[in-house]
């Protein structure tokens, strides 16, 4: 008797699956630098055009083809067509690069949440010097927050030669990380289904109360009119067309075999049209939720930071000469300044060069993103805030569902595959399968725990699902628009699910998003072509601050390797399916 | 001639304490950003509160017992409030060297602060760096036992969860061979009984009648 395939307990918990899977960090901190990037409130132009024709029709693409297929990515693509089943093993081995890195953020996250039950917030205040008269040089020269993050945290070494040893206390929390995703697909849709509830609902909460907390922050405003500002020039740079259509493009996580994987365990009649047009959206809701949050924040921190600026400047020209203290404010700083200069035009001259221009644009102006938003920016502002504790915790808690959600949905891209075929399935039972990957995975991921790990994370990060994706998705939409046949598709959902296909969809899936994936993959690779070597950022201690330095050559094949053995599945796979083909075919000639 | 060593006096102590004499430290309270509205004016009495706190800081050091009040002298006060002081030795010729008050003065920093409530920062003695108060450090840090907390449960979760699905396991493959034996049973009580077959109807406990079965067909769905 065949085992019936697990279900979803209801459609509901389908749809907060995708939900938790689609909006994870990149919803966070990439969504608000490409909106200050790219002109602020003109970027949403660009940005819901890309959503409705890129993706949603690729979105529903996807779930259409694993709910009819009802199998994991090699599956169903082997369902399409043998020869195509390579397109399922790239998504396999993308998910397995993503699951890989992606869980060392988690592993972060932990980190600062059980950091934050101290007082006062350990990123904060910088530890004192060896003598206990100053604070620590390293500290001065950066800021509390970013020596917690680039010292205490990652114990970050100079540069991607220098390898350093594991880690203890990151590796402690990468296992704990692991350990809890276990726990999550451990039974499967079951325990799965229990979790996405609270993965996909809890961030919206906290996202609320911060909302709220932001702009009642000093100076939220600020920041809120000067990022949604419209800069309508921006429309006319085509970097930030192909910015937004990259944003929708990764940030619905298309390509990997998650949304695959996921739609294989619906009902075979569920209207995935209907659920494809509200996870897309209610994940470009969140992108522009969380970004209203941020902006406020910033605004807070520019604000903090621009006033703090200007005591320190105040308290020079109070010190220097000996002016009655309180006497400076904001307001009257500027008279003081030129009758100081005139008055005592020597004095004034040797204190000029310490006297900095406080401005609250170049303050708003730095964008960030990235881990540095969310583990710099962030914790930057947070410890200004009253009762930064709570503030903390709420924050890395959110950061945690966001990063846990998106992970239920990597580990299920890998699973289902595996646990569809009977080879292995008929061998182990699947807690010990899920547990063998989380085991791979942990102890791969300990490289990232190294003193030279986070160089290792931005290399996977950048490289290790970009081109890839879009070659995979590319041969998606082409596998079952004309190799499989779109009317034949067409009838399929059908059957299926009893309604018929709008004319709207069809034009996008033959034409429309083919043609864009192409040209973003053409940007890509004449873009990477162009810069010539690749760079990264290093983090330097003497100075306090990044700096630019080349890869050397075994990061350079890591990379190549990297995208290399995903994009090359596909034709490897048809190749030798071809070559059994014809050897199967040999050998009943022969017979016969 | 009175007044002539009464100038003679003040001029020697007006050498002594000089902005940028040896010795001499200058001194910066920031009253107005400590305390906002309830700041103090800075007049003599606080002046002299101030020289009675660094003649006490003195008596602390060994063989600096006898410092008195009238050893500590203040100048060029300015509305900063900012001055500079010295510290004379009983003859009052000699300034006392600056090591030795700088290190009374930081032993005792924070009973000059609690004084004038303020703290370092708004209390400030050029050139004689404050000693940091050590952050708190607790033997145990804290987020290693929220961390052994969270990875407890969570090792319980695991383990109770792999623990259910292993039983469950086990009950379900108990099942079909329980119905496998029933059916067993019954073909061996078939060749029992003298090759009647066992009637399987008895087993199942009820048999519905093809006749009756269309009565709810009779009655016109609604």
């Amino acid at each position: 008797m065949e085992k019936a395939r697990p279900l979803w307990a209801n459609p509901l918990q389908f749809v907060f699956a995708c939900i938790s899977y689609a909006v994870g960090l990149g919803n966070v901190w990439r969504f608000p630098y490409l909106c200050q990037m790219y002109g602020g409130g003109s970027f949403l132009v660009p940005y819901i055009i890309m959503l409705i024709v890129e993706g949603m029709p690729l979105l529903y693409l996807e779930l259409a083809v694993g709910q009819r297929m009802r199998q994991g990515s090699i599956g169903a693509w082997r369902t399409i067509s043998p020869y195509l089943s390579g397109v399922g093993v790239a998504s396999v081995v993308v998910s397995f690069f993503l699951s890989m890195y992606y869980n060392v953020i988690n592993a972060w996250a932990f980190w600062y949440l059980f950091h934050s039950f101290q007082d006062p917030l350990p990123w904060s205040v910088c530890p004192l010097n060896g003598n206990h008269t100053g604070y620590d040089e390293e500290c001065e020269k950066a800021s509390s927050t970013q020596y917690f993050w680039y010292r205490k945290t990652l114990n970050i070494s100079p540069s991607l030669q220098e390898n350093g040893g594991v880690q203890w206390e990151p590796a402690l929390c990468l296992l704990l990380a692991w350990l809890v995703v276990y726990l999550c697909i451990l039974r499967g849709t079951e325990s799965t289904g229990k979790v996405v509830y609270f993965t996909a609902s809890l961030p919206y909460c906290v996202l609320i109360i911060y909302l709220i907390r932001g702009l009642t922050l000093h100076g939220a405003t600020n920041g809120l009119m000067y990022m949604f500002t419209p800069k309508m020039e921006q429309l006319a740079n085509p970097k930030a067309w192909i910015n937004a259509a990259t944003q929708i493009f990764f940030s619905l996580g298309l390509g990997f075999g998650s949304l695959i994987a996921f739609a294989s365990y619906n009902e075979p009649s569920s209207n995935c049209q209907k659920h494809a047009i509200i996870v897309s959206l209610i994940n470009s809701f969140t992108s522009i939720f969380a970004s209203i949050v941020t902006f406020s924040i910033y605004g807070f921190k520019a604000t903090f930071n621009y006033e703090n600026c200007l005591k320190k400047v105040s308290l020079l020209l109070t010190n220097t000469f000996d002016l009655e203290d309180g006497f400076l404010t904001a307001s009257n700083l500027e008279q003081v300044k030129g009758y100081l200069a005139s008055a005592y035009p020597s004095k004034y001259s040797e204190v000029f060069p310490h006297i900095k221009n406080c401005s609250l644009e170049s303050e708003l102006d730095t964008a960030v993103q990235g881990t540095g938003l969310a583990f710099i920016v962030y914790t930057e502002a947070i410890k200004n805030m009253e009762v930064s504790q709570l503030w903390s915790v709420l924050y890395f808690f959110m950061l945690l569902m966001l990063g846990i959600g998106s992970m239920l949905g990597n580990t299920a891209a890998i699973l289902t595959p595996l646990t569809d075929s009977k080879i292995i399935s008929s061998h182990l039972p699947k807690e010990a399968i899920s547990g063998l990957v989380c085991l791979v995975n942990c102890a791969i991921g300990m490289v990232f725990t190294m003193e030279a790990g986070n160089y290792w994370f931005d290399i996977f990060n950048d490289y290790a699902a970009t081109l890839s994706l879009l070659l995979i998705v590319l041969v998606e939409t082409i596998a079952v628009c004309y190799v499989y046949g779109l009317r034949r598709f067409e009838s399929d959902l059908k059957a299926m699910t009893g309604r018929a296909v709008s004319w709207y969809w069809k034009v996008m899936w033959a034409g429309v998003s083919p043609l864009l994936i192409v040209s973003l993959f053409v940007f890509y690779l004449s873009d990477y072509i162009l810069t010539g070597t690749l760079k990264y950022q290093a983090w330097d201690a003497s100075q306090g601050q990044l700096v630019t330095k080349d890869y050397p050559a075994y990061a350079l094949a890591v990379i190549g390797l990297l995208v290399a053995s995903s994009t090359m599945c596909i034709p490897l796979v048809a190749l030798g399916t071809f070559v059994l083909h014809h050897l199967k075919r040999g050998d009943v000639a022969s017979v016969a | 001639m009175l007044w002539l060593l009464f100038f003679l006096v003040t001029a020697i102590h007006a050498e002594l304490c000089q902005p940028g004499a040896a010795n001499a430290f200058k001194v910066r309270l920031s009253i107005r950003t400590a305390l906002g509205d309830k700041a103090y004016a800075w007049d003599t009495n606080e002046e002299y509160l101030f020289k009675a706190m660094v003649a006490f800081s003195m008596r602390k050091v060994p063989n600096r017992e006898a410092t008195e009040i009238s050893h500590v002298l203040l100048c060029n006060v300015t509305q900063r409030v900012s001055f500079w002081f010295v510290v004379t030795d009983p003859s009052k010729n000699h300034t006392l060297p600056a090591v030795e008050v700088q290190t009374a003065i930081r032993m005792n920093k924070n009973r000059i602060n609690g004084a004038f409530f303020l703290n370092d920062q708004t209390l400030e003695f050029l050139k004689i760096p404050s000693t940091l108060a050590p952050p708190m450090d607790p033997s145990v840090p804290i987020w290693i036992i929220i961390f052994g907390v969270i990875f407890c449960i969570v090792i319980v979760a695991i383990t109770l969860l792999i623990l259910s699905g292993i039983r469950q396991r086990r009950r379900k493959n108990k099942e079909p061979s329980e119905v496998d034996d029933a059916e067993d049973k019954c073909e061996n009580m078939n060749t029992i009984e003298n090759g009647i077959p066992c009637d399987p109807l008895d087993m199942k406990g009820g048999h519905m009648n093809d006749a009756f079965m269309t009565e709810d067909e009779r009655l016109t769905p609604l």
